[in-house]
């Protein structure tokens, strides 16, 4: 048996790996990817702790999760490509009408 | 008994008529106006006939009061619109209406050429309106209503034309001024309720009759209230040490000076006096203050008449000496005596005014009487109305002035509380009257002109004028004879009729002072034969110095000059006043109250709000930038310290 602490260690790292990308990278497709990085690596954490338990709870979620990040990438991808057709750029930084 | 039933008229008429003037005068040709401001004073006097009509066949024990409508009502403090009616408000009245009636006829005149003709009659109606109230009022904040209003028109007519600075300056100067005195007088009414728990002279003068009198070294409620009262007359009135403003109130058109500061307004501060005689009979100290007031200010304001050279100022100098002798009067219990004078010399001084205003209208504004001379023949009239004016206030026999000053200075010698000091100040004083008001006579129409004649074209005034003037003359004269008789063994008739009024205090005075005995009737012919040369001493003094020897006066004034400097500028009291109060007190309003507190504490601390949230705005509103990056990190963030405090909630 893989102990647990692999797969949290694991899932952490990824989550982390997903939040610096979500931070500092200026492609708002890569954002989008490091977002899609962070849930994964969620479900990771679920579906190692429903099997160290024994519990079917956490699969359920996982569930879940997969069918709203879907529908969030769908919806985010819409958005991104009427931004970028109004700005002409995938730069998140231009996206900047409402700064003072 | 219609007016005594329906005593409101009295004091509505003028009141209507201001505020017809006031409103539509401007619109109205001068003939309107007259009728409006003119007329509603004459038919005040024509009611007040009236009263005196019903008064004498109704003949009252007591004063009729009528009650109108409840002013104010706070726990026990009542104050009702309330107006009395009894023998001292008819003299008060009659003096108010005929000499206010005489001046509003001959201001027709005297305004002609002035802008501002309308607002003039309708400041003129509103004094006579808060004038009758403050004489027909039954309680002592209606009194202060009065005294307060009769104050503001006087500031508003002083400064009639207010484009002058000087004029701006008078009327600000005379409303400070007696508001001093007011703030006295406030105090005594408010410590009048709570001595009494009432302020209506009936309740008053009834619980004060049940107190003993009070000590001369023993200083009671009664003696403070008294002496608070006392400092609103001495502002009102004139007195030393707050009379700095009524020479400074010439800079008013001449009628103003007649009615207001002549005649009536002046003559507040002594009706309430002898008003209040219940109060001050029972206090020995706060009479003998007033009696010492009067007497030194008697004295020293005649001193100062004596070196003026504007006409007007001599007037008015001398109207304070003369509100001296009321003061002296009441001081040492001769309320009677203080009231004649007062009735007596509100004909000749209100005369005198207005023959000085004709004077000035003749010469065509030159108050200066260095200036003026040889008038006699030019101007005959103002010049017999004039002497004979001049007459009655030195004390001329037979006279009207004669008879009331001489009484006050008999009672001071030989009255109940005799005093030979005031009585010494007192005739010096007539001395002095005699001598400087002989001196504005010389002056101003005798010898030779020291103007020139080709420029100004003096000219008699027209009838509206003189007529007021010879009427107010002829009561000049008559206006005494009421005291007649008692030089030849008859009645006091004008002590007799006032004699209810003051009933208990002379009842008092015989009280405190049992070894008391009547003086010879002998002495009576003495002391008018003295004051009769005294004043003569007085006129000779003025002959030989301005008609006799006309260097005379010039020589005498080069040789004792730091004398005359003294007299001319006043004993530099304005000087003086000038550097003690006024001046810290402005260096305090401009670098204390306006630099520190208005200017750095008010404003400093409202701008630093305003300051204070410009910053704080500043600062958070970078977190909404518009910087989508800044926004990710703040979420992160957000999520970190949610997550690190749900972990410290487990432990």
């Amino acid at each position: 048996m893989v102990p647990i602490s692999y797969y949290i260690i694991l899932s952490a790292v990824l989550f982390g790996l997903g939040v610096v990308g979500f931070v500092f990278k200026r492609n708002i497709i890569t954002i989008f990817m490091s977002i899609e990085l962070m849930l994964n690596a969620v479900n990771l954490a679920f579906v190692a702790f429903s099997r160290e338990f024994n519990q079917l709870d956490g699969m359920i979620f996982v569930f879940f999760v997969i069918v709203v990040a879907a529908a969030e990438a769908a919806v985010g991808l819409a958005i991104i490509m009427v931004v970028a057709r109004n700005r002409k750029s995938l730069n998140v930084e231009d996206v900047n009408l409402l700064k003072f | 008994m219609f007016i005594l039933n329906h005593l409101w008229i009295i004091i509505a008429l003028p009141l209507a008529g201001s505020i017809l003037t006031l409103l539509a005068g401007r619109y109205w040709p001068k003939k309107a106006v007259n009728l409006s401001s003119v007329g509603f004073p004459v038919l005040a006097f024509a009611s007040y006939c009236e009263l005196v009509r019903e008064f004498f066949t109704l003949n009252p024990a007591a004063p009729v009061i009528k009650d109108y409508f409840t002013w104010m009502v706070a726990g026990n403090f009542r104050v009702d619109f309330a107006l009395q009616v009894d023998q001292l408000t008819i003299v008060m009245l009659g003096v108010v209406t005929f000499v206010g009636m005489l001046i509003h006829i001959y201001s027709i005149g005297y305004m002609a050429h002035e802008d501002g003709y309308y607002r003039f009659f309708a400041e003129m109606n509103l004094f006579m309106f808060f004038m009758s109230t403050l004489v027909m009022a039954a309680n002592l904040v209606l009194l202060f209503v009065g005294w307060e209003g009769v104050g503001l028109c006087s500031y508003l007519l002083i400064s009639f034309f207010f484009t002058k600075k000087s004029a701006a300056d008078a009327g600000k100067k005379a409303f400070i001024t007696t508001r001093i005195g007011d703030w006295g007088f406030t105090i005594g009414i408010l410590m009048t309720f709570w001595l009494f728990k009432a302020v209506d002279y009936k309740t008053i003068f009834v619980k004060a009759a049940n107190m003993p009198a009070e000590g001369m070294h023993h200083w009671g409620s009664l003696t403070v209230i008294c002496l608070l009262l006392l400092a609103g007359a001495i502002g009102k009135s004139a007195q030393l040490p707050l009379y700095v403003w009524l020479p400074d109130a010439m800079e008013g058109p001449t009628p103003v000076s007649a009615l207001i500061h002549a005649a009536t307004m002046v003559t507040a501060g002594v009706y309430m006096v002898a008003r209040m005689n219940p109060f001050f009979s029972r206090s020995p100290a706060a009479m003998l203050t007033v009696a010492i007031i009067g007497a030194v200010t008697a004295l020293y304001a005649a001193t100062i008449g004596l070196a003026q050279t504007d006409i007007k100022k001599v007037l008015a100098y001398s109207t304070i000496s003369q509100l001296g002798y009321m003061f002296l009067a009441c001081g040492v219990g001769a309320y009677a005596a203080g009231i004649f004078h007062l009735m007596t010399h509100a004909f000749f001084k209100a005369l005198l005014f207005l023959a000085a205003g004709s004077v000035i209208h003749a010469t065509g504004g030159e108050q200066n009487m260095f200036n003026m001379g040889g008038l006699r023949k030019k101007i005959p009239w103002t010049y017999g109305t004039m002497l004979v004016a001049t007459l009655a206030i030195s004390g001329a026999p037979l006279f009207a002035g004669f008879f009331s000053k001489d009484q006050i200075l008999f009672d001071a010698y030989a009255g109940i509380n005799a005093n030979f000091l005031l009585y010494g100040l007192g005739t010096l004083g007539a001395l002095i009257t005699a001598c400087y008001m002989f001196r504005l006579i010389f002056l101003t129409f005798h010898g030779k002109p020291r103007f020139d004649e080709h420029k100004v074209h003096v000219h008699e005034s027209p009838k509206v004028m003189i007529v007021p003037m010879v009427i107010l003359a002829f009561l000049s004269i008559v206006g005494g004879w009421f005291v007649l008789p008692t030089y030849f063994g008859g009645k006091d008739y004008f002590q007799a009729f006032l004699e209810p009024v003051f009933a208990g205090s002379n009842a008092l005075a015989r009280q405190m002072r049992p070894g008391y005995v009547e003086p010879p009737h002998s002495l009576e012919y003495e002391m008018a034969a003295i004051a009769v040369g005294v004043a003569f001493l007085g006129f000779l003094i003025a002959l030989y110095l301005y008609i006799l020897k006309p260097n005379a006066a010039k020589k005498l004034a080069t040789s004792v000059h730091p004398i005359y400097q003294l007299l001319f500028r006043k004993y530099y009291v304005d000087e003086l006043y000038g550097a003690v109060i006024i001046g810290p007190l402005i260096w305090l309003s401009r670098n204390v109250l306006w630099k520190v507190i208005d200017v750095g504490l008010i404003d400093g601390s409202v701008n630093g709000l305003a300051f204070l949230s410009r910053r704080v705005g500043g600062g958070l509103r970078h977190i909404q930038g518009g910087n989508e990056r800044s926004y990710a990190t703040w979420v992160v963030i957000g999520a970190v310290a949610v997550t690190v405090f749900f972990v410290w909630m487990v432990r």
